[in-house]
């Protein structure tokens, strides 16, 4: 499959089987392409699925309310018929996904959807601020399980990405729901001892978990405290517009340092919402990622401790010389391959979270730098005015 | 002696330059505490300059009193005001107790500045008790009392908190009467809302000192992560503690504003003057035209006026030719007396309207002058904060980029 390369953004698309690619449609080549090139690249991994979610819509009918959004689809995998697509999809449907990816693959770990449940007259479900995060979210989602060598395989993400109609699918999905999930779900086997390295797993995303939370308490204390002083300075601005109204020298001067009183408000108030919009709800998903992957670990517990218990019985009753009997040996080779993917995936995980918050705390400290820098332009510019008349008078003196 | 209309500043050089705490008893013979500052003055020479400056020490409520004597003394004279009495207008951090070290630091400064800008006032530079009080420690306080201004400020005071209503004020003075209640209102509305933004602005810096706490916390479970976490976390710290500085910083140009805030009420009193002595001219005039009109009625035989003594005299009978000369004599008196009093007191307005606006115009230069001055050094402050906040924030960035 060929790289994408930046030369090709202008030029009409033709694809290696030749069709010609339809740019007139929104979910076009190209314009994917030009989103598509500013995602982080791989580690140099040539990718040959891309994703996107986008152009939230709301559906207004009889029975209820909701919003669909657009999920583009471009790839040269054989697994999927047509080399685009693009579908819509409301949350349910990407809940159905979430859960289908569970249960069908639960020694890998599912990055996590934003949370299902808002409480109605809390939060707008409809407001822009509301759909476009979660739209961030599950955009997010979905690149996560495209970037997942076994995941980005699964049958049902290539129905989701791909079927015209997901809820006949999903109707189907309901009836085999049963059958599936008892494949690993195991009960209630006890785990003497978690080997080391996934102990210490454990304990790494207690702590995580702890930080993560404190973190995100500092960041909600900063941005109520920043909206108590945006608060003040929006008083703060006016007082020097009325006082400049009854002086005369001091006029231009005093409605100056109000002007720049309210664009360092503007400012701040960007800075807020930034904050509120792009950083508490990515801390907020890694949370939930954590709980995803300690719940494969315990899974992984499960499935080992039902090895062990079921070993055991087996040396108890007979004598060392027969043979392992086939269904303790199923087992045993569960235990290890779970724990091959779960390493596996430990490894992406941790790799992904560095890359994450690097970018977010990164992106946090670029929205301060551009804070104080429209700050500083706004003052730097006040200062010939406050000198001006002060030269004009030193030259009549 | 300096010659009268040149500025004391311009011969000698004044300074606070220290402040001390005294205990000793006081006027009810209680034990108390007090501040003491330290006022260094030093003469120019032709010669020589004094290799060690003459200082003595002075309370604020000395300050108080030069400052009374000049209120009432130079009554058309704006009066520079002396720095608050308590603290006021403070954000939370800011001790609002007169022993605090800050405030009395600050205070120090407000004194100062005080005594620099009577020193340099063209008609207050030259009084010899504000001279005294820079050059004599001790009998001071007597010899102020010995000027008899006790008196007049007793008056003034009841005067300037009389109500009255002037027919013909001056109309700049009445204007100015006006800018200065609103200049008043403006800047304590101004205090107030910084102060309180100040406080808030101390919670958006100190809250990100956590973290700091946080990110070292953090670090010590990961393992490529760590050391960049770990010096953000150090940034977060520094940028928490930078708060202090800027907002030290921001308090001398609350003290700017606070000066001008006291020199609006100065204004007002100069105003208010005014509008007494215009008062007492009309009063001495209203008094005058009654007494001619009286004169006018006594010669003409008509009544215009009412008077008891004309109803009595018509109910029981004329009064003798002799009683009525003898009045009119004494009204003749009492009219050149009213003459008099009324020339002297258009004197007085018009000597006062004229000194006063002299001064009124050197104030309005002054204010618009340092007020400027002020917004200047407040924007460069404000550049200066954001500055060090781009500073902290790029190098926190860096060690984010090598997490």
């Amino acid at each position: 499959m060929s790289e994408v390369s930046m030369t090709r953004k202008q030029q009409d698309l033709i694809l290696p089987n030749g069709t010609p690619v339809d740019t007139s449609s929104p979910a076009s080549s190209s314009s994917l392409l030009n989103r598509l090139q500013l995602d982080d690249d791989l580690d140099g991994e040539t990718r040959d699925l891309f994703v996107t979610v986008d152009d939230p819509k709301k559906h207004v009918s009889t029975m209820e309310t909701y919003i669909t959004y657009r999920v583009c689809t471009k790839t040269t995998r054989t697994e999927f018929d047509l080399p685009e697509y693009s579908v819509r999809r409301r949350y349910q449907d990407f809940d159905w996904l979430r859960n289908k990816l569970e249960e069908s693959q639960p020694t890998h770990l599912i990055p996590p959807l934003p949370e299902k449940f808002v409480m109605k007259g809390v939060v707008d479900r409809f407001s822009e601020e509301f759909v476009e995060t979660r739209r961030k979210a599950l955009d997010k989602f979905l690149k996560r399980v495209a970037d997942h060598p076994v995941l980005s395989f699964n049958e049902h993400f290539n129905a989701f990405l791909s079927a015209k109609d997901l809820n006949k699918r999903q109707g189907l999905a309901l009836l085999t729901k049963m059958g599936e999930s008892v494949k690993y779900v195991t009960g209630g086997y006890k785990l003497r001892a978690r080997p080391v390295e996934f102990a210490a797993m454990g304990d790494y995303l207690d702590v995580f978990t702890q930080k993560l939370g404190t973190i995100d308490r500092i960041a909600q204390r900063i941005i109520k405290e920043q909206s108590e002083f945006l608060m003040e300075l929006r008083e703060y601005g006016p007082v020097y517009s009325s006082w400049s109204s009854f002086e005369e020298d001091l006029h231009d001067p005093l409605e100056g340092v109000s002007g720049c009183v309210s664009n360092c408000s503007s400012a701040l108030e960007e800075l807020t919402e930034d904050m509120s919009e792009d950083f508490l709800p990515v801390l907020r998903e890694y949370v939930l990622y954590i709980e995803s992957m300690k719940n494969v670990l315990k899974k992984r517990d499960q499935v080992q401790a039902e090895y062990e218990t079921k070993l055991e019985a087996v040396v108890f009753r007979e004598d060392k010389k027969t043979p392992v009997p086939s269904d303790v040996e199923k087992c045993q080779d569960r235990v290890e391959c779970f724990n091959a993917d779960l390493k596996a995936d430990w490894d992406r995980w941790q790799n992904n979270k560095r890359q994450d918050f690097r970018q977010l705390l990164t992106g946090m400290a670029d929205k301060n730098i551009q804070y104080y820098e429209k700050c500083l332009a706004a003052w730097e510019s006040l200062i010939p005015l406050l000198q001006d008349k002060q030269d004009a008078k030193g030259e009549t003196n | 002696m300096v010659e009268k209309g040149t500025s004391l500043l311009k011969m000698m050089e004044i300074s606070v330059a220290e402040a001390e705490k005294r205990t000793g008893k006081n006027a009810v013979n209680m034990q108390e505490t007090y501040t003491v500052y330290l006022i260094e003055t030093s003469v120019e020479h032709i010669i020589w300059t004094n290799p060690v400056p003459d200082s003595l020490w002075r309370r604020y409520s000395e300050f108080e009193l030069l400052r009374n004597y000049l209120l009432v003394t130079y009554p058309f004279s704006v009066v520079p005001p002396l720095p608050e009495k308590r603290a006021e207008f403070v954000w939370h951090k800011l001790s609002a107790d007169n022993m605090d070290p800050d405030f009395v630091e600050r205070r120090r400064v407000g004194l100062e500045n005080f005594l620099l800008r009577v020193a340099s006032h063209p008609d207050l530079s030259s009084d010899k008790i504000f001279y005294s009080f820079l050059t004599e420690e001790n009998g001071w306080k007597e010899t102020v009392f010995e000027t008899g201004f006790q008196a007049k400020a007793d008056s003034r005071l009841k005067a300037l908190n009389a109500t009255f209503r002037v027919k013909n004020p001056d109309k700049r003075f009445a204007e100015m009467k006006h800018y200065g209640d609103e200049l008043q209102s403006v800047i304590s509305q101004l205090l107030r809302v910084r102060a309180r933004a100040a406080d808030r602005l101390y919670g958006v810096y100190k809250v990100h000192g956590n973290y700091g706490r946080v990110f070292s916390e953090w670090s010590a479970i990961e393992k490529e992560m760590g050391d960049g976490l770990q010096s953000a976390g150090h940034h977060m710290d520094a940028y928490a503690a930078s708060v202090d500085d800027i907002l030290e910083e921001e308090e001398h140009y609350a003290d700017q504003l606070k000066e001008y805030l006291f020199y609006a009420d100065a204004l007002r009193a100069v105003c208010r003057k005014h509008e007494l002595t215009q008062y007492e001219l009309e009063m001495a005039a209203q008094d005058l035209t009654s007494k001619k009109q009286q004169r006018e009625e006594l010669a003409t035989g008509t009544i215009r006026t009412f008077s008891l003594k004309g109803m009595t005299s018509k109910l029981f009978g004329q009064e003798t030719p002799e009683q009525r000369e003898a009045k009119v004599k004494m009204l003749e008196t009492q009219i050149e007396e009213g003459e008099e009093l009324v020339k002297e007191r258009n004197t007085e307005c018009e000597e006062f309207v004229k000194s006063a606006w002299v001064d009124i115009e050197r104030f309005k230069e002054q204010k618009d002058h340092d007020l400027r001055e002020a917004l200047i050094s407040y924007a460069i402050m404000q550049i200066s904060m954001c500055k060090k906040g781009i500073q902290v924030w790029n190098n926190a960035k860096e060690c984010f980029s090598k997490m």
